[in-house]
């Protein structure tokens, strides 16, 4: 029993986790352990998985970020419309990044330069960038003028399509961003303890500043991605997609607390995500009913998460 | 008197260490009980368990002879035993009579009865001589009172048992004497005290009888403590002989190094002025709120100053961040470890490169053989006891936390002006003088070292020179060789006629 839990809380307890959960569906649900089916999963994953990265970066150092799945729409829509206006996908995909980029500057400098709670602050920000990307569409989806833009998310690279590669590329910038530089490793001091950080002379303020704009940017590519592969720009695209995300990243180990996270195991949370709700079509699960189970899945990765840290607090 | 408190052959493992292995002791009805010993002594742990807090592997605690069996600290609570942690256990955001009542607000149809809940807690305070407002939220209470507040929760619930954990280490002197007569009252009523220190002076001043801890067995009991004397009781703490822990000795002082001119902040409107040289140990003495900690954060530029000029070596620093100080050769080592100093949750190697980990980073990417090697440098040459540079910060005691946070400057290059708020608090007499050593080794560098204590002892014995602060001036500077105890009390305290109240034993030592 106790080794069992020691498996299932320690450091690895997750791909323990993910490796029993993938064996039993690959046997018991059929046509899972497909190409076409796995290549599917990783691009109904893409959204989640690229915001996770800097969603990860935001919990580590104690934040939190609300508005993520409002600025993937409005990035989604600014690109279209953008691109449409100026007959050029590169000037709407920049733009869209800028605005990503944006959102993220505004939330940086509220929360960190003011010292307003990053909860009120980006649920602000969320209804307020929900608000715009419908005000600039008046609420309708806008479509594609140009047929190049649908390439980013249809081409391929060695039989994976593009918005693999690029999720691929975020995951491993981000972990050695994490891991290998001062940039990751001030991160992770501020959520373990932002007074003492700053009294060691770290620039708290401008280092939450960054993660939140880094936050925006990765936004801005999920949103281009997106409206590329629903072939418009939604205003009501990507909602809800705060709580995956952060469901992915508390699943992967990384603390609401601050101060622990890692890149592989925020990657497994998000194939976890993926893989629930792939075996739920697969099993034509209603619709109604994955609302359900995706709260579920939250509400586990929380507990995890607090058996997690009471194992490691209990100090020998 | 019959013995009313037992500890009967309590032992406790942790994985990888046995804390505590078969410790009796007993203590008698009304009586001040000392507990003392190094840090990792297991003090910590017999106070945890007799909190309900954990349980003991083996043993038991009896109490009025009956067996005591806790599940929780809800439990040893319901049973009188109270213990005080260092960290106090208050709500900031409600008042202190709030407080006091917490748990069990006294309420008539779920509605407050007010004038309950303010007036007897007034008359508690009153009739224990504390001096603090029971309307007041406890956020704007200062450490020490917030102490007191959490001694008056005890008497109010007539607890049989009160273990205080430290209970001076953030008080200042008249503070401590309030908190020695409140407890000279809770003896006289028959209250069982436990009290664990590590200072002598207070132990002799309190306790009838002590019991002394070393690596989780009993080292000492002394059932009348007026037959041991304290040399006898520091040898039995670290198991050999410490003939000076100060081990001060003079060492030739170079030209300025720090300069400070008319520093004001917000919480420090007088215009502070001093002056250290290279190789010189200065010390800021006061009372709790004199405003030492405030002009430290000033000078190092963690809180923003109104006014006033720093200047290193001739040049002036106009530092406004902690990060721009470092780069300028100031660095602190601050007053409250716990919250403002060590980084929770990550790694000793992590703790101590966090700042100068900037000079071997290329486009900030970690050179993690380096941030090893430095880590391993530091280990060996500070002594740090841990089994692992890769150990959570968390994990060490308080005096090896505060020589990682020495590792931590002493590994950037070019320290010139250390500040170092309460070097030794919550650290034990083995630590203690090692930290003295090492301040002592880096003024004979060449740099200047502020001290800031609130031990007199601890300051007369390592500093070559004080500057007593008193509500927010600079009241007096003395040179060592006129170091005198009453001139610098009477110099900290805001009416010099208070000096006389002030009991002499309490201050005297060395």
């Amino acid at each position: 029993m106790t080794s069992l839990k020691k498996l299932l809380l320690g450091e690895q307890g997750l791909v323990v986790i993910f490796a029993l959960a993938f064996a039993i569906v690959s046997l018991t649900v059929p046509n899972f352990l497909t190409e076409r089916n796995m290549l599917g999963l990783l691009q109904s994953v893409v959204t989640i998985g690229i915001v996770a990265c800097t969603m990860m970066f935001c919990l580590a150092s104690r934040d939190f970020d609300l508005s993520v799945g409002s600025t993937v729409a409005f990035s989604g829509m600014i690109a279209v419309m953008a691109s449409n206006a100026t007959g050029s996908i590169v000037l709407g995909l920049l733009a869209a990044l800028v605005c990503g980029s944006f959102v993220g500057l505004v939330n940086g400098v509220v929360i960190a330069r003011f010292r307003i709670n990053a909860l009120i602050t980006t649920l602000a920000t969320m209804q307020i960038v929900r608000g715009l990307a419908l005000i600039s569409s008046d609420g309708r989806a806008v479509g594609i003028n140009d047929p190049g833009f649908y390439q980013l998310a249809l081409s391929k690279f060695l039989g994976v399509p593009t918005p693999i590669w690029v999720m691929g590329v975020l995951f491993v910038t981000f972990g050695f961003l994490l891991n290998r530089t001062v940039f990751g490793k001030n991160t992770l001091a501020i959520g373990g303890n932002p007074e003492a950080s700053r009294l060691a002379g770290v620039n708290v303020v401008r280092m939450r500043i960054w993660i939140f704009m880094l936050q925006g940017l990765v936004c801005g590519i999920a949103g281009v991605l997106l409206a590329s592969r629903i072939t418009s720009g939604q205003p009501n695209a990507a909602t809800g997609l705060e709580l995956s995300v952060i469901s992915a990243c508390v699943l992967g180990g990384v603390s609401l607390a601050g101060g622990r996270a890692a890149m592989a195991g925020v990657i497994v949370g998000v194939l976890i995500m993926g893989i629930a709700e792939n075996v739920m079509n697969l099993l034509n699960i209603q619709a109604f009913y994955q609302y359900v189970v995706r709260g579920l899945i939250l509400l586990l990765a929380v507990l995890l998460d607090n058996l997690r840290s009471v194992a490691a607090g209990r100090r020998g | 008197m019959q013995d009313f408190l037992e500890f009967k052959s309590i032992s406790k493992g942790y994985p990888g260490v046995q804390a505590l292995s078969d410790v009796s002791f007993s203590v008698r009805k009304g009586a001040v009980h000392g507990l003392m010993g190094e840090n990792g002594a297991g003090k910590s742990t017999l106070i945890r368990i007799l909190s309900g807090d954990q349980a003991a592997d083996t043993g038991e605690i009896r109490i009025a002879g009956e067996q005591q069996v806790y599940k929780s600290v809800r439990d040893a609570f319901q049973a009188g035993v109270i213990v005080i942690h260092q960290e106090l256990q208050l709500v900031a955001e409600l008042t202190v009579a709030e407080n006091l009542w917490l748990g069990r607000f006294p309420a008539r149809a779920g509605v407050l009865d007010r004038r309950k809940l303010i007036g007897v807690v007034a008359e508690k305070l009153t009739e224990m001589g504390i001096e603090v407002d029971p309307a007041a939220k406890v956020a704007s209470l200062s450490i020490g009172e917030r102490q007191m507040v959490e001694i008056a929760k005890a008497v109010m619930v007539d607890a049989r048992v009160i273990a205080l954990d430290e209970p001076t280490s953030s008080l200042s002197s008249r503070e401590s004497e309030i908190l020695f007569s409140l407890i000279d009252r809770l003896r006289a009523n028959g209250t069982v005290i436990l009290y664990v220190s590590h200072r002598l002076d207070e132990i002799f001043r309190l306790c009838d009888s002590l019991t002394v801890l070393r690596d989780g067995k009993l080292a000492a009991h002394h059932p009348d403590i007026s037959q041991v004397t304290r040399d006898q009781i520091i040898a039995e703490m670290v198991g050999r002989e410490i003939a000076n822990i100060w081990g001060w000795r003079g060492r030739p002082l170079g030209s300025t190094r720090l300069q400070v001119d008319n520093l004001t902040g917000p919480k420090l409107p007088h215009p502070i002025n001093f002056t250290v040289r290279k190789g010189e140990i200065l010390g800021f003495f006061g009372l709790i709120g004199a405003g030492r900690s405030e002009m430290a954060r000033l000078l190092y530029g963690a809180d923003t100053r109104s006014q006033g000029t720093v200047t290193v070596d001739g040049t002036t620093v106009t530092a406004d961040s902690p990060a721009h100080s470092i780069r300028a050769g100031v660095v602190l080592c601050p007053e409250d470890r716990k919250l403002d100093g060590i980084i929770q949750g990550r790694s000793i190697e992590e703790n101590m490169a966090i700042s100068s980990r900037r000079h071997f980073s290329p486009f900030g990417i970690l050179n993690p053989k380096k941030e090893g090697e430095l880590a391993e440098t530091f280990i060996a040459k500070l002594r740090v006891r841990t089994p692992s540079r890769k150990q959570d910060i968390i994990n060490l005691s308080g005096g090896n936390q505060q020589k990682v946070i020495l590792g931590r400057w002493l590994s950037e290059q070019g320290v010139k002006v250390l500040l170092i708020d309460e070097p030794t608090r919550g650290i034990d007499v083995g630590a203690k003088s090692e930290i003295y050593e090492i301040l002592y080794d880096l003024a004979a560098q060449g740099m200047a070292i502020i001290v800031i204590s609130s031990e007199l002892p601890e300051i007369m014995g390592i500093t070559d020179r004080i500057a007593v602060m008193c509500e927010g001036r600079t009241a007096a500077e003395i040179e060592r060789p006129d170091f005198d105890e009453r001139r610098i009390l009477a110099a900290a305290l805001p009416d010099i006629s208070n000096a006389n109240d002030l009991p002499i034993q309490q201050v005297q030592s060395r």
